[in-house]
């Protein structure tokens, strides 16, 4: 939300707040005059949103709310301010002698504040920080306005003589000081902010900027030099493809090489390494994650052979790894769509699926399944039992 | 009668290339039109009423997920393919939480595109394995997690996790028909199933991964 710098008779509250909620302007200032009946409601929510809903600083047509307009919403807002003094000194919620000097005091803040808004708008406009002649009047009044009000509290206040009168003149001056420096305070903070913020966008960009140059940038002019040859590009891509979704996506496989702590990174660190040994694509699915205990670093190293057995003999250019973890267990299924071969028919001398993969598992109470024939493609279906006290 | 689709990407030479895949491998599908915008999108669907909208996820001005909520209150019978080039769980869940009826990504074969295209037309849903994945880890039962209350919207029945679990592992529908010996169009009424939990359901695990939106 924000507050209108056009068409506004006070602050813009109003036709800010109706802008907002899509709502006619007339009944939003309806709405804020009945509700300073009640104890001033009104004009303090009033107050509120001034203090603490910036002015749009985009530069709409400086368009003059009509006339008409003008006045109905300057008869409403006389209408508020009086029925809450009525009502006020009707219910007693406020006696005179607080009522008169309060209203004159939040009217000279009101010229004061309204002159910050100004000088902020003129700002924008222009660029000119000074204010001009009029300005410091209009300010200087405003401010005038503020002491006296608060010299009648205490002038009538004296004698009331209900409270220490030091300590009350001492509050009335700091509230009354407050009260003027508000637009002072807020601009203070929202300048602060903006500064910060701008400060965080740059150092942001300059971090993209060198992590681009120094993945992207380079990987593009290794491509070019290997134009040459297809396979290389495809690798290349491939592994810039990983590196730049795991750093903008926050899935941090870690360095290659670097030992892996869970599962879910074990697969994903098995699964590039194929990829760039052998310029395939390997899609890895893994739903749950556990900690990477020895059964599992065993199943890790199964699927990677399993993964390289598709890379070399199945023919394809891509492999998929589906991984669930289960309380009881993980499975692992490393699948392609190739060739596939008869189990029957492999040699006995070809030990990959036989020495790297079945005697991985059994060594540590896993169990492995293979589904392929001639045509079909190949699935290795790889399962290991978790460790009791390792469950999660 | 072929499938219209209209193409939303703020790239124009992706848009180029899949109208040209289009075109060329098929007359199953028409592209009808493209825009590059969320504003061009919401006018061009608007006036071309195609039967599909290929969606790209990340576009300025709230990008994917805005294109849907403006038209789905609009225009209903337009149905959303998501087709991007992120796979991070917050992309995916929260454009179809926002209404899309499936999630393929940008390095899908053409055959395949036009697969999915002519499937989400027919009122079926598409999960690519990730997709399939971050679901049956949404549902996944977890010690400790915030108690289930609608049964018949925050869990999977057995049959779907089988389902799941299949399109994870990268199977197609004949072949996840024929693995649990069930009729292609079962399969279709389940994972349609899923996909109507996946965009209704309370779990946390939905809900954070479709407010987490992270600034790329």
């Amino acid at each position: 939300m924000r507050r209108r710098r056009t068409g506004r008779v006070v602050a813009g509250v109003a036709s800010g707040l109706a802008d907002h909620l899509g709502a006619p302007v007339f009944w939003v200032r309806a709405v804020f005059a009945v509700l300073a009946a009640f104890s001033g409601a009104g004009i303090i929510a009033y107050g509120l949103f001034w203090m603490f809903v910036p002015q749009s600083a985009v530069v709409e047509p400086e368009t003059e709310a009509d006339r008409k307009e003008w006045q109905q919403a300057v008869g409403l807002a006389a209408l508020g301010v009086g029925v809450a003094v009525f009502t006020g000194l009707l219910g007693g919620t406020w006696s005179g002698w607080v009522t008169g000097p309060v209203a004159v005091a939040l009217v000279g803040a009101a010229v004061v504040w309204r002159e910050a808004d100004e000088a902020q708008r003129r700002r924008w406009r222009d660029g000119a920080f000074s204010q001009g002649k009029a300005g410091i009047v209009r300010t200087t009044a405003g401010g005038a306005l503020v002491v006296a009000g608060v010299a009648a509290f205490l002038v009538v206040n004296d004698s009331v003589q209900n409270l220490s009168s030091v300590v009350l003149s001492v509050l009335a001056t700091l509230i009354g000081v407050a009260v003027l420096t508000v637009p002072l305070w807020m601009r203070l903070v929202r300048d602060l902010d903006a500064e910060r913020r701008a400060r965080i966008r740059t150092e942001e960009r300059a971090e993209i900027a060198a992590h681009l140059h120094d993945s992207v940038l380079q990987t593009l002019a290794l491509i070019q030099k290997q134009s040459e040859s297809p396979r290389e590009v495809k690798r290349l891509a491939r592994s810039q493809e990983r590196e730049l979704r795991s750093w903008l996506y926050g899935r941090d496989l870690g360095e290659l090489g670097e030992q892996p702590a869970t599962i879910s990174v074990a697969i994903a660190q098995t699964c590039a390494e194929v990829e760039d040994a052998f310029a395939i694509a390997v899609s890895q699915v893994v739903v749950g994650d556990c900690e990477l205990e020895d059964g599992m670093f065993a199943l890790v190293q199964a699927s990677k052979e399993a993964v390289v057995n598709a890379a070399k003999h199945a023919g394809v250019g891509e492999v998929s790894v589906y991984a669930e973890v289960e309380p009881d267990k993980v499975t692992v299924f490393v699948r392609d769509r190739g060739k596939g071969f008869d189990p029957d028919a492999v040699p006995e001398d070809r030990h990959g699926l036989a020495g790297s993969i079945r005697g991985r598992m059994d060594r540590h109470g896993g169990e492995v399944r293979l589904r392929t024939a001639p045509g079909e493609g190949t699935e290795v279906q790889l399962e290991m039992p978790r460790k009791t006290e390792a469950r999660t | 009668m072929s499938v219209r689709v209209f193409l939303v990407d703020d790239h124009a030479l992706f848009r180029a290339g899949v109208r040209a895949e289009l075109d060329t491998i098929t007359d199953e599908v028409e592209v009808v039109g493209e825009a590059g915008s969320v504003g061009e999108a919401v006018a061009g669907i608007a006036h071309h009423r195609p039967d599909v909208v290929l969606l790209d996820v990340h576009m300025p001005d709230g990008g994917g997920a805005e294109v849907l909520r403006q038209i789905r209150t609009k225009i209903p019978e337009v149905t959303f393919l998501a087709l991007s080039v992120s796979d991070a769980a917050e992309d995916v869940i929260n454009v179809i939480r926002a209404g899309a009826r499936g999630y393929v990504t940008k390095t899908i074969s053409s055959q395949e595109l036009v697969r999915a295209v002519v499937r989400v037309s027919e009122g079926d849903a598409v999960f690519s394995p990730r997709l399939a994945g971050f679901v049956l880890d949404a549902f996944a039962d977890r010690p400790g997690a915030a108690p289930i209350s609608d049964p018949e919207l925050d869990l999977l029945t057995p049959r779907e996790r089988d389902v799941l679990r299949l399109l994870a592992r990268g199977y197609a529908y004949k072949e996840i028909a024929s693995e649990l010996f069930i009729s292609v169009k079962t399969v279709e009424t389940h994972v349609s199933s899923v996909l109507r939990k996946t965009q209704l359901s309370n779990r946390y695990e939905l809900s954070r991964w479709a407010t987490d939106r992270r600034l790329v």
